[in-house]
């Protein structure tokens, strides 16, 4: 399924390109839905099963590939909204290259989840930073270009130090004289494998996939591509594409975790986690654009992941859970950024303000998706930092949490007083004569994404916690 | 023979770091094409002819002619000025250079393993960070283009270190050359010749917050 998926990404991708017709291009991109919908139940239904040699659907690859589907549905729906109203200088090639690319960008983060094998993996995630670039160069004029380039030379370099890890993981490997280097196989050969060049793998690997991840060291990248591409592409960049970074993460980290180096790994993580949070924090009380911010959300939470995977214990069920559960909140709200950008044409918090009395559903949701994005109950994501916080206690990392509180608190604040200034306080100097209605229904789709992240944090499915369960196996 | 070209190879790091001029760095290039090509021969002995085929080409063909060609042609059409503008003196970029060596070889010498021949992990990691080096010291972007090319040509030398043993490793490498410099060097054909007619990294500088 997953080889027929894959040819049918690149027929139908190509197809797009090179079509002109917009009632093709709205069949083909229905047609690919479908497709991956289709890909998630077959998945679904055959959990652990090794597909083409390299491909295997183990639970967390399959909740990803999930909450994938779930995702790229409204992202597509909004990707028309936007080339309709956002951009009324589209051609008919503009609009084939991007739904080419992101389809590409789309199935090579489905099928990085189930890889099975490390170089397949980073050979998907070449093809993610390829279609993430174009899509991120989808404005062609000077910022875009900025931002494309920067993403494109930080993230040649996170690949290059992949694969320098790697090069090592396999002279760990050399010493057991093994030379399958799947993961189930590194897995259970862990007791054999060269703790020196282990150790120079994790430390490789680790920092390659921080640019995807959005950690400290190579977030940086990923920040100005979410600023300047198409806020749809955004919401894929800020969701799907940083779990790509994660489950690189988890799988190395699941090897190391067996190995006498686990303290050591740890201690790595949590040094990159909670400077990811520092920065995000210090970012988050001046910063004044929109888009940017919600970025900046992004790299904060996935610092929380990152602390929950390290403290262990519930932590690591809490922090698969925190990263399904931002999977939903984020993409919301990028998507919900394209309405306001409709109203007040600038994405700059100086700019905009009052924002009930002209968009009253998208007001209500951007204070939903507020909440939401910062864990206060009756949030998702309020359960699963709860859980990291007490791992992190159970754990006695004491100040540790401590710091992590005053920082959350910080983020909390910066990001209240730009959201409050959006929703409640009267902008300056706007003209308000031609603000476009926006209808309600347009927000329909970021209201499900919320509701379905309450949802399954507060009335976990028994497949679901069963699925995550089977995740945290890999680790303990 | 490996030793020498090895060494060879770190030698011409040395020289980068005290190079003024573009068309130097790409004259440098050229010779690291060259010396991966024959530093490869002589390693990698039991290769199929195919795959011998395959590195020859990318190493000769593409590392030492057709990138150096690039930006060469790159230079010239959009009339970039020939000097390397490092943010650091000549001086104090051998001395960071030589140390960056000194310290590779240290390390490498706290390394218990006999599998690995340490000649080659000295000239790959200090190729490597040399690489990096000259990306944040200098101010060009093309020249951050050449420091990524010389962080690959340290990887590559890294991966003939394991490539008896996994011969797929270093047609991934192989892969990572290509489509890596691919992407970077097509954005820059395309994209920033055309934006832009003065490729300077300054102009690249107002995505902040």
């Amino acid at each position: 399924m997953i080889g027929i998926f894959l040819a049918a990404t690149f027929i139908i991708s190509g197809c797009l390109v090179f079509n002109r017709n917009k009632v093709v291009n709205y069949l083909l991109v229905a047609l690919y839905a479908a497709l991956l919908l289709g890909l998630g139940v077959y998945e679904y239904q055959h959990l652990n099963t090794i597909q083409l040699g390299f491909f295997k659907a183990d639970s967390l690859g399959v909740l990803l590939l999930l909450v994938l589907c779930i995702v790229s549905v409204p992202v597509l729906y909004h990707s028309y909204r936007y080339m309709e109203f956002h951009n009324p200088d589209e051609t008919p090639r503009s609009r084939g290259l991007y739904f080419g690319a992101i389809l590409l960008l789309m199935s090579a983060c489905g099928a990085a989840y189930l890889s099975n094998h490390i170089a397949v993996t980073w050979i998907f995630i070449e093809i993610t930073t390829l279609s993430a670039s174009i899509l991120i160069y989808h404005h062609r004029n000077i910022r875009a270009l900025e931002g494309a380039w920067k993403y494109v030379f930080i993230c040649a370099i996170s690949i290059t130090f992949i694969y320098v890890g790697i090069l090592f993981l396999s002279l760990s490997l050399k010493q057991a004289g093994i030379d399958d280097m799947s993961f189930d196989s590194l897995i259970r050969n862990y007791n054999n494998l060269n703790p020196f060049w282990l150790k120079l793998a994790f430390l490789f690997i680790f920092t390659g996939f921080t640019a995807k991840l959005g950690l400290v060291p190579m977030y940086t990248a990923g920040i100005d591509a979410k600023d300047k591409a198409p806020a749809p592409v955004g919401a894929l960049m800020a969701s799907i594409l940083m779990n790509v970074g994660f489950i690189g993460i988890y799988r190395i980290y699941s090897i190391v975790a067996h190995t006498p180096l686990h303290g050591w790994a740890n201690n790595i993580i949590i040094v990159a986690a909670i400077l990811s949070v520092f920065v995000a924090a210090v970012y988050m009380t001046r910063i004044k654009n929109i888009k940017r911010m919600f970025a900046y959300s992004g790299i904060e939470h996935m610092g929380l992941v990152m602390l929950g995977l390290a403290a262990g214990g519930i932590g690591v069920y809490a922090a698969i859970l925190h990263i399904l559960l931002h999977t939903l909140v984020k993409p919301s709200l990028f998507l919900q950024y394209n309405q306001i950008y409709r109203i007040y044409q600038s994405k700059s918090i100086y700019d905009v303000g009052n924002y009930f009395k002209y968009n009253r559903a998208g007001a209500i949701l951007i204070l939903f998706g507020f909440i939401s994005a910062t864990a206060m109950p009756p949030s998702g994501m309020f359960v699963s930092e709860f859980l990291i916080f007490q791992s992190l206690f159970e754990s006695h990392h004491i100040l540790l949490l401590v710091a992590l509180l005053v920082l959350l608190t910080l983020i909390i604040w910066g990001f209240g007083v730009n959201v409050f200034k959006l929703l409640f306080t009267p902008p300056v100097g706007f003209d308000d004569t031609n603000v476009p209605r926006i209808s309600p229904w347009e927000s329909f789709s970021q209201y499900a994404l919320l509701a379905l992240s309450v949802y399954i944090a507060y009335n976990p499915p028994a497949k679901l916690v069963s699925m995550i369960q089977e995740a945290v196996k890999l680790i303990q | 023979m490996i030793d020498i070209l090895l060494i060879a190879l770190a030698m011409t790091l040395l020289y980068m770091s005290i190079a003024n001029r573009l068309y130097t760095y790409l004259r440098i290039l050229v010779l690291q094409g060259f010396i991966l090509f024959g530093a490869t021969y002589f390693t990698l002995t039991n290769l199929s002819t195919i795959n011998l085929l395959l590195i020859m080409l990318e190493t000769i063909v593409f590392k030492a002619i057709a990138v150096p060609w690039f930006i060469n042609y790159v230079i010239k059409r959009n009339r970039i000025t020939r000097v390397a503008e490092p943010y650091l003196s000549n001086f104090a970029s051998l001395i960071i250079v030589t140390s960056i060596i000194i310290v590779t070889i240290i390390l490498s010498s706290s390394i218990k393993d006999e599998n690995l021949d340490k000649t080659f992990f000295v000239v790959a990691l200090s190729t490597l960070f040399t690489g990096l080096y000259l990306i944040v010291t200098r101010k060009k972007i093309i020249t951050h283009v050449i420091g990524y090319i010389v962080i690959e040509n340290g990887v590559f030398v890294l991966s003939l270190a394991v490539g008896n043993e996994m011969p797929m490793l270093v047609n991934l490498g192989i892969m990572l050359d290509i489509f890596a410099s691919v992407l970077i060097l097509g954005v820059f054909f395309n994209k920033i010749g055309d934006v832009l007619n003065d490729p300077d990294v300054n102009l690249l500088r107002n995505l902040k917050d």
